[in-house]
């Protein structure tokens, strides 16, 4: 081979391969991708049936139950304007509790239920991930907004 | 007082990298070389003012100084004295803080060993590295001063994060940001070059040392921080696609291809400009992994606070550095020719194949990490992007770079073909893949491809690195540190692949609820949960649990995990029980208590985990241990000057 031809047999595997692995790493992308909703956008049925998702809000105060002596628990994730029933059978993170922020990887069953498979509390107190304090905020104030409607 | 004093240190300090800068940079463009001896003074300088400023801080987190806002929210009279002094990079303030320090040291290190350089040369490669602390330095001050008083002062303060109490964590930002700022010394040394418009290649041989320490204390850093996770936050995993690991990840990667293009820059004048974009793509990714980390844009562990000034900030900043390199880099890098050919199959062509395939990797990494930042600015929704992507990506340029490599360390230079390594090479190829075999097989019983492999590649590393330095021992012939270095290097990255391999397909996990007395099987091992008792620490209390696990009737070994609160802050915090050995880790964290007189517990069997941390360091050894190599041992300036002259030659 002449090195011009070398040269360009090198450029070609180089092209094709990156082509490969950008067309690999795409198709990753897309299947893997996960979505955020909110109970209020999971109300309004932007969810499509058996899409994996990840689901955010705050446990409802009080609606912890658990199975006792089993890893099973049933919770409920609100914004103040929707709820949504979680199930969940692993063990929960430390910074779990009722009140708190929190969100949850998984899917909704046929009744309407997020059957968790992975819950994330993040590791400070006071942390609350941006897209959960967005979707209380917004559910605060209409919640307070209902409210305060209601006085007149 | 002391921390009036520190404050105003570091504003000194400011001004001194000013100077540093300035003089650093037009000394030699207006041709006034006293002005190069101001730059020098001006780092000596910065080294006594940054040195006060860090003293002061560390004052006041010894002598518990709650009325320093940044210690108050960090620290806490109960805390220990290695954490109080552990908390000075604890959050965002202080380790900005280190930041400079680090890159202090570093310009310091350049300064002192600058007398093989021309001078000017060494002249602009400080008032370069000045800019940068400059920029840093001005952040911290506007941004996030550390010495912000709090009036009137806490009574006590919030305590450290629990999750940083700890050994690793203490030493993890020291040692990561070392390698990360490290990164700008090749920086510098790439503008320095592309400033001056030298077209030899001896700016290779004076980067490349540099460039290897900086990538081993990123490889360590990385590592202790994987080390970290495993063991402290709780739940066994190593290595988590977190956007703050790959904004460390993606100088490592990049700064990886960089030490392998400056061997074929330095050895054979090729790659010149592709080598100085490198250093500046690595440094530009670190600076880019701060912003990532400090600006709180993205979710994390690390993301101390989310401040909007800063963010735009660190943007401005990382665009005039990134843009004032690449324009530099664009008008100059034309005047950078090579000349030399190579074959098809040569140590040049197969270095170009790994940075290639690096430089995809690295590519996969920042595309993952910020689609969800450009989805959302995009308004397409909030999306996260984690392992079930970043995995098989991966893999994707990986697999191939690591086949190649035990081809291309035996390819010859220039004409190209293996020589005499032909048939060892085809030997061991094919006794990697029975062993791979063996392994996945034998040992594990596991029938996963991938796991053969990985297991497979894993061995041919081990074993074709192990070629070179054989023979030459056999024919009595030297051994050079570079040859040494290097073959360690590559047998630590074989080691870091069975690690992974093994961990990811034959790990054996399960969340279980037991009460005590009870029992359940794991891979082999019986796992008992024997009840716990209540504890007391120094700033906690908690409750500590006996898990003893057994192994066809004999006991093997005696876990303890436990559950701490950590009063001043409140935190919940899981300490993982483990037992490690070589060839495999067991693994017990306590949940929680689930009622019935039951704990919730996530049991683990990790089969070579241990490799994965081992083969980190090895590999950042062997880069250290080519230090030693005679090339470094420089001559003279003179010497490097003539090399100049007759490589001069430019042919299109």
């Amino acid at each position: 081979m002449t090195p011009r031809q070398r040269r360009m047999t090198l450029v070609a595997v180089i092209v094709a391969g990156v082509a490969l692995a950008g067309t690999l790493a795409l198709r990753a992308f897309r299947d893997n991708v996960m979505f955020y909703f909110d109970p209020t956008k999971v109300a309004a049925g932007e969810v499509q049936a058996g899409q994996r998702f990840r689901l955010g809000g705050m446990v409802e105060k009080g609606s912890l139950m658990r199975t006792p002596g089993t890893l099973e628990v049933n919770f409920i994730v609100t914004d103040f304007k929707h709820r949504v029933p979680v199930r969940y059978a692993n063990v929960l993170p430390d910074l779990f509790k009722e009140g708190a922020g929190m969100v949850a990887h998984g899917r909704l069953d046929a009744s309407g239920t997020f059957v968790a498979d992975e819950v994330l509390a993040k590791h400070d107190e006071n942390y609350m991930p941006p897209e959960v304090a967005r979707s209380l905020a917004a559910g605060k104030d209409a919640a307070d907004s209902k409210a305060a409607g209601g006085s007149y | 007082m002391l921390v009036e004093l520190g404050h105003f240190s570091l504003v000194l300090a400011m001004l001194m990298s000013a100077a540093q800068a300035w003089f650093g940079l037009a000394g030699p463009a207006l041709r006034q070389p006293q002005w190069s001896a101001v730059a020098y003074s001006a780092v000596a300088g910065q080294l006594l003012f940054v040195g006060l400023a860090a003293a002061a801080l560390l004052h006041a987190f010894i002598g518990n100084d709650f009325s320093v806002l940044y210690v108050a929210s960090n620290s806490n009279s109960a805390l220990p004295t290695f954490y109080r002094i552990a908390a000075f990079w604890g959050a965002h303030e202080g380790s900005l803080l280190l930041w400079i320090c680090v890159l202090c040291l570093w310009t310091v290190a350049v300064a002192l060993r600058s007398h093989h350089l021309p001078r000017p040369f060494a002249s602009r490669v400080l008032g370069v590295l000045g800019l940068v602390s400059f920029g840093f330095m001005l952040f911290t001050l506007a941004t996030s001063n550390p010495f912000r008083r709090l009036l009137p002062a806490a009574l006590d303060g919030r305590d450290l994060n629990p999750l940083l109490q700890d050994f690793a964590l203490a030493v993890h930002p020291p040692i990561l940001y070392a390698g990360y700022v490290g990164l700008s010394v090749g920086f510098a040394f790439a503008c320095a070059t592309l400033i001056e418009g030298r077209t030899g290649q001896d700016w290779a041989r004076w980067m490349r040392p540099w460039t290897i320490i900086s990538w081993a204390f990123l490889g360590c850093g990385i590592a202790l921080g994987s080390w970290w996770a495993y063991y402290e936050l709780g739940w066994g995993g190593y290595w988590f696609w977190d956007p703050v690991e790959n904004a460390s990840f993606m100088p490592w990667l990049m700064a990886t291809a960089l030490i392998h293009s400056l061997a074929v820059t330095d050895k054979r004048g090729l790659f010149k400009s592709w080598t100085l974009l490198l250093a500046i793509g690595a440094f530009s990714l670190s600076l880019l992994g701060t912003f990532l980390v400090r600006s709180g844009v993205l979710v994390s562990v690390h993301s101390f606070a989310a401040d909007p000034a800063r963010g735009v900030f660190i943007l401005t900043f990382l665009v005039i550095m990134i843009g004032g390199a690449l324009s530099l880099y664009a008008w100059r890098a034309p005047r950078l020719v090579s000349s030399a050919g190579f074959a098809l199959v040569s140590r040049e062509s197969m270095l170009l194949f790994n940075n290639i395939l690096l430089v995809v990797a690295t590519a996969v990494v920042f595309g993952g990490t910020l689609a969800p930042l450009i989805a959302e600015t995009l308004g397409l929704g909030t999306l996260s992007v984690g392992p079930p992507y970043f995995s098989p990506s991966f893999m994707v340029p990986v697999l191939p770079l690591l086949a190649l490599l035990g081809v291309g360390m035996h390819a010859r230079w220039r004409r190209g073909g293996l020589g005499d390594a032909r048939r060892p090479v085809l030997t061991i190829a094919a006794l990697a893949v029975i062993l791979g075999l063996a392994i996945c097989l034998g040992a594990y019983a596991s029938r996963s491809v991938l796991a053969w492999v990985g297991a497979t590649l894993g061995c041919w590393l081990i074993l074709s690195s192990l070629i070179d330095p054989v023979d030459r021992m056999r024919r009595k012939l030297s051994l050079p540190a570079a040859i040494v270095g290097m073959s360690m290097a590559h047998i630590g990255l074989g080691v870091f692949v069975l690690g992974v391999t093994l961990v990811e397909t034959a790990t054996v996990e399960r969340d279980v609820a037991l009460r005590a007395g009870q029992g359940v099987q794991l891979a082999g091992y019986t796992f008992t949960y024997e009840g716990g008792e209540n504890i007391a620490g120094p700033n906690y209390n908690g409750y500590r649990g006996h898990v003893v696990v057994t192994r066809n009737g004999s006991t093997v070994a005696q876990l303890t995990p436990e559950k701490r609160n950590y009063w001043v802050q409140g935190s919940v915090m899981t300490e993982a029980g483990i037992s490690a050995s070589w060839t495999r880790d067991l693994f017990a964290a306590l949940g929680e208590d689930v009622g019935a007189g039951a704990w919730s517990l996530r049991l683990q069997y990790r089969p070579l985990i241990r490799f994965i941390w081992f083969g980190a360091l090895i590999m950042a050894i062997g880069g250290i241990v080519t230090l030693f190599d005679r090339r470094y041992a420089y001559a003279s300036v003179a010497s490097a000057e003539t090399a100049d002259a007759t490589t001069q030659r430019a042919t299109p």
